[in-house]
């Protein structure tokens, strides 16, 4: 009887789910790609099962609260000490729930670790405190760092309200550009310490190592702008190296690519990849914002 | 069995207690030690405390109000060791010095001499640490974690937190021998392993788990002070060192110290639960069973936390599922605390209270665990506060609400008094409400985008960290009721009785009389 | 007393174990070869820093990988350090040379040490040098610029389901005591 309430409420809760789980003020971003899907719903699968859990454990714990006080006149069953059955059955059925969870973990991360038919390959490495982008093959490569309204704002007794700055700590100077649907392959480093590449709506976080080089990928099936952070401890301005990724249409990307090359071409003979500036002049039509 | 003669030294001098300072600083009696031990985590408790509120209220709105980023780093390392190695861990070797002896019916801890050293170590340990602020560049700043190469960056606070460390590691390694020592050979005659409270008996392994990682510890830091200071390259790519070996070592000692942090804590809940519920544990051999298992497991689970390091695909799915296993000991756990409860005949006593609301939020923190240990998500939770939620539900609610039971528990038992009930109840309530307004919606920040240790973030996450920051500070000055009550205890108060609470006496703490003598066991009770 | 000689034979005991102790992290030296002969995936190592003593060329003419040339300088600014082409297209089992161009921009003589990796790091061992400027230190005089030699062959039992590797280096400042170490 009581499993059947707990199952009419798990009900209604899983078909409200998709109404409130996606604000993300409060829940992890379903994401823009097939791997940023598969991991949200892993997490909501997860999620739910442990509310499941949950409403099964603490009802036992509260049913015996309220039924087995001692001011109600409870008297204690001494003899109930230990019982094999019951043992086997609280282990096994957490053994077959793990399985049920971990097989199709096992496969999204399999899925993850393939790195195969990249058709765009860029180099990340991690500064103190920046980021450098270098697209191989394409003699593009920029530096990226904290947008200067925020960097104004952000400095200590600043008296700057940082709600008057626009996506404040989340602006950088050169975003990167990446094309819409097609498998963009990062290769990171780091210069000095240990960084980590994070944007939530790819579901990518891979940490920048100095002396490694480290891969991850991803393909983004929405035109956008998409946010994140370094998720490594990094030093003094570990809170002020933002990612901004802007994913637009392939033929804007061709042009924004012959501007690049036109640009570094102009600035500079003979340069080195390090050597090159470039800027990213977001192309007109990639304005949707991802959030 | 060594224990009939063991005891025999000390009959002389019954209850003839050292006086002054001398009886502080020459202690080698278990109860002074445990109080010691006690009374200096409550100390740390608070400025550990007070870091944690400094880094709330700046993290109260966005923009950077109070502190320098690289002062805030050192903020949040500190408040890291203090919290760990200077509160939770001294609190349990305390609890361990006062309880063990009265619970198995030895007159005293086996090594009192080395008790003694391993306690006075501790002061020692944290004015290296905490001095290390006054320095040239400031705090450690690089996380207690200490991954290199950013700790290498740190200036004249290095050598400090490293041989603050190396100390701490020290005190801890003496202090499990003693715990291993004296339950391996002072148990009364007809206590056998298997007739262990279990507080002892989640010590036991706890103890075990001590000796074998803190050396690994020690280890760990000794190569990155070379790597700082003697030129080697253990971790320096350029002299083919490998910065993530740390991190394999640090965690290797890092998991089993979470469990250190935890058995313990396990333990305490197992010796009140059955006491309030007037019914005897349920499976006790099975929990027993279960906290082996814990142990043994954070031996080859330590590269869940690092599973963003670029591992190989078959070594993330190793500790992806042996991560998991982990949740079926602690289910097991659990469950049989519940089933204790079960047809049981419940009173809610403050040490119960704070049982209880273990019990559950403990268990909040083990669902948000089994998250993170699914590999691919957690790519997205990783290095945001959906981790720092985690491990603060199980180390606050969890190991410091096993604690602060732990004390209301035994304290009129150590003082003889009986303290202020509603004080106590205040306390808990206060603590409990705030404590989840403080943690909970941390796990929101984590999911919506929070990476941890950031001294200033964007503004969609302001809503949350007010609210978190409100609830810090309540949580904070709440425990002053606390300290208020110990001191109220310690005073006077009305007398306890040998058996102190009207539940079911089990231990044999509760047939000597209140408050304990200052020789335990004169003379070995017979346990049947 | 009856005591010391009971404590002799403890101290006896306690000093055998630690000696036992000490040997036993010597005994563990073979036992973690073999483990990283086993778990050759576990090395990040593995294969990027020695060269191999004997190829056998056979080249696999059906088949070709990309193979990917990153260079990072470990202090932005003091060298200039990138391959001289991008990427080469390679068959498993035959021999290949590729070049790194570097220049010294420090403005004094300095040594360098280039550390290799190479992503997908699960496949590092099935890529062998048998010649690289990454075994020793570089000597850069001031302002000189050099090509830096590797050779190398892709091992043909290379898993089918690799099409790229990338072999990336990065260039460290050796401190001056290291190198006069050397």
């Amino acid at each position: 009887m009581l499993n059947r309430k707990v199952l009419s409420a798990l009900g209604v809760l899983l078909g409200a789910a998709p109404a409130v789980a996606y604000d993300s003020s409060y829940n992890m971003p379903v994401g823009v790609t097939q791997i940023a899907r598969e991991v949200h719903s892993l997490h909501m699968i997860v999620f739910w099962i442990c509310v499941a859990i949950a409403v099964a454990v603490f009802g036992a714990m509260i049913y015996s609260i309220i039924a087995f006080r001692k001011s109600k006149g409870a008297v204690a069953d001494t003899t109930m000490l230990h019982s094999t059955i019951v043992e086997v059955i609280w282990t096994t059925i957490p053994v077959l729930i793990l399985v049920g969870m971990a097989v199709p973990a096992a496969k999204t991360l399999v899925r993850m670790d393939d790195t195969r038919n990249a058709e765009l390959s860029i180099k990340i490495t991690g500064y103190q405190w920046k980021w450098q982008y270098e697209y191989l093959g394409k003699g593009i490569s920029f530096y990226s760092t904290l947008g200067a309204e925020s960097n104004y704002a952000r400095q200590l007794h600043s008296g700057i309200d940082p709600n008057t700055v626009k996506d404040y700590l989340l602006e950088v100077d050169h975003e990167v550009v990446v094309p819409v649907d097609t498998k963009v392959r990062l290769l990171l480093t780091a210069n000095d310490v240990i960084h980590s590449w994070w944007v939530p709506d790819f579901a990518v976080k891979k940490d920048a190592i100095p002396g490694f080089i480290n891969e991850a990928w991803f393909k983004s099936e929405k035109i956008g702008h998409y946010t994140g952070q370094c998720t490594e401890l990094c030093g003094r301005d570990h809170g002020f190296m933002p990612i901004v990724v802007n994913v637009v249409s392939k033929e804007d990307f061709a042009r924004w690519v012959a501007d690049q090359q036109a640009a570094a071409k102009a600035a500079a003979e003979g340069a080195a990849p390090t050597a090159t500036t470039a800027t990213t002049i977001a192309p007109a039509a990639s304005a949707a914002a991802a959030r | 069995m060594a224990h009939a003669d063991t005891h025999a030294a000390h009959d002389h001098d019954h209850d003839h207690k050292p006086s002054g300072i001398g009886r502080w600083l020459f202690a080698t009696n278990h109860k002074d030690i445990g109080t010691l031990y006690l009374l200096f985590a409550l100390l740390m408790f608070f400025i550990g405390g007070a870091m944690a509120l400094a880094i709330r209220a700046e993290l109260y709105k966005p923009g950077l109000q109070f502190f320098d980023p690289g002062f805030y780093n050192s903020l949040l390392t500190s408040h890291a060791l203090v919290m760990i190695f200077g509160a939770v861990m001294p609190a349990f070797v305390g609890l361990a010095n006062w309880m063990i002896p009265l619970q198995i019916g030895a007159p005293d801890m086996a090594l009192p001499r080395m008790n003694n050293y391993s306690f006075w170590i501790l002061p020692f340990a944290f004015t290296l640490l905490l001095s290390s602020f006054f320095t040239a560049g400031g705090g450690p700043a690089g996380g207690w974690t200490l991954y290199p190469p950013l700790s290498l960056q740190a200036g004249d606070s290095f050598p400090l937190t490293i041989f603050a460390i190396h100390m701490m590691g020290a005190s801890s390694i003496m202090g499990a021998i003693n715990v291993i020592v004296t339950i391996m050979n002072m148990r009364a005659p007809g206590m056998t392993l298997l007739k262990l409270p279990l507080f002892c008996w989640t010590w036991l392994i706890t103890a075990y788990l001590l000796i074998a990682v803190m050396p690994v510890l020690a280890g760990a830091v000794t190569m990155l002070l070379t790597d700082h200071y003697f030129g080697t390259s253990f971790f320096n790519p350029a002299g083919g060192g490998d910065p993530v070996m740390f991190q394999h070592i640090f965690w290797f000692f890092g998991h089993p110290e979470v469990y250190i942090l935890i058995l313990p804590a396990f333990g305490i809940v197992s010796e009140i639960i059955p006491t309030f519920a007037r019914k005897p544990l349920f499976g006790y051999d099975a929990m027993v069973y279960a906290t082996a298992s814990i142990a043994f497991l954070s031996f080859i689970v330590w590269a869940h936390h690092m599973f963003t390091v670029g591992m190989p695909l078959a070594g993330e799915m190793f500790f992806m599922l042996s991560t998991m296993l982990i949740a079926i000991p602690t289910g097991v756990k659990v469950f049989n605390w519940t089933a204790t409860m079960w047809k049981g005949s419940m009173t809610f006593e403050p040490p119960m209270l704070f049982a209880l609301a273990f019990l559950f939020l403990f268990t909040i923190g083990g669902f948000s665990g089994l998250m993170l240990a699914i590999a691919p998500a957690d790519f997205q939770y990783q290095d945001t506060y959906f981790v720092v939620a985690h491990f603060h539900y199980v180390l606050v609610p969890g190991a410091v609400f096993a604690i602060m039971a732990a004390v209301y528990y035994w304290l009129p038992k150590w003082t003889g008094h009986m303290y202020n009930m509603r004080l106590a109840n205040w306390h808990f309530w206060v603590s409990t409400v705030s404590v989840n307004v403080l943690f909970f919606p941390q796990h929101f920040l984590g999911l919506a985008g929070m990476p941890r240790r950031i001294p200033d973030y964007s503004t969609q996450f302001t809503d949350w960290n007010m609210v978190s920051s409100v609830g810090g500070f309540v949580f904070g000055f709440s425990q002053i009721l606390f300290v208020i009550l110990i001191w109220q205890c310690v005073r006077g108060g009305a007398k306890a009785t040998d058996k102190v609470w009207d539940g079911l006496s089990h231990g044999l703490e509760w047939t000597v009389p209140s408050p304990a003598p200052y020789h335990s066991f004169d003379t070995p009770p017979e346990v049947h | 007393m009856a005591a010391p000689r009971r404590h002799r034979a403890l101290i006896g005991r306690l000093l055998l174990f630690t000696a036992g102790s000490f040997a036993f992290g010597f005994a563990l030296v073979p036992l973690y070869s073999v483990l990283c002969k086993v778990w050759e995936t576990g090395n990040r190592w593995y294969g990027t820093q020695t060269a191999q003593a004997s190829v056998i060329e056979q080249p696999d003419a059906a088949r070709v990988v990309t193979i990917e040339f990153i260079g990072t300088v470990a202090h932005a600014g003091e060298w200039e350090f990138a391959p001289t082409a991008n990427t080469l297209k390679v068959h498993p089992g035959k021999l290949y040379e590729a070049t790194f161009h570097a220049k010294n921009l420090t403005g004094h003589a300095v040594v360098a040490q280039a550390v290799p990796s190479i992503a997908p790091q699960s496949i590092a061992h099935y890529f062998k040098k048998t010649q690289c400027f990454c075994f020793e230190p570089q000597k850069f005089a001031t302002d000189e610029s050099r090509e830096l030699l590797i050779r190398f062959i892709v091992d043909r039992e290379l898993p089918a389901d690799v099409d790229r590797i990338t072999l990336s280096y990065s260039f460290f400042d050796l401190p001056s005591q290291t190198a006069a170490n050397r």
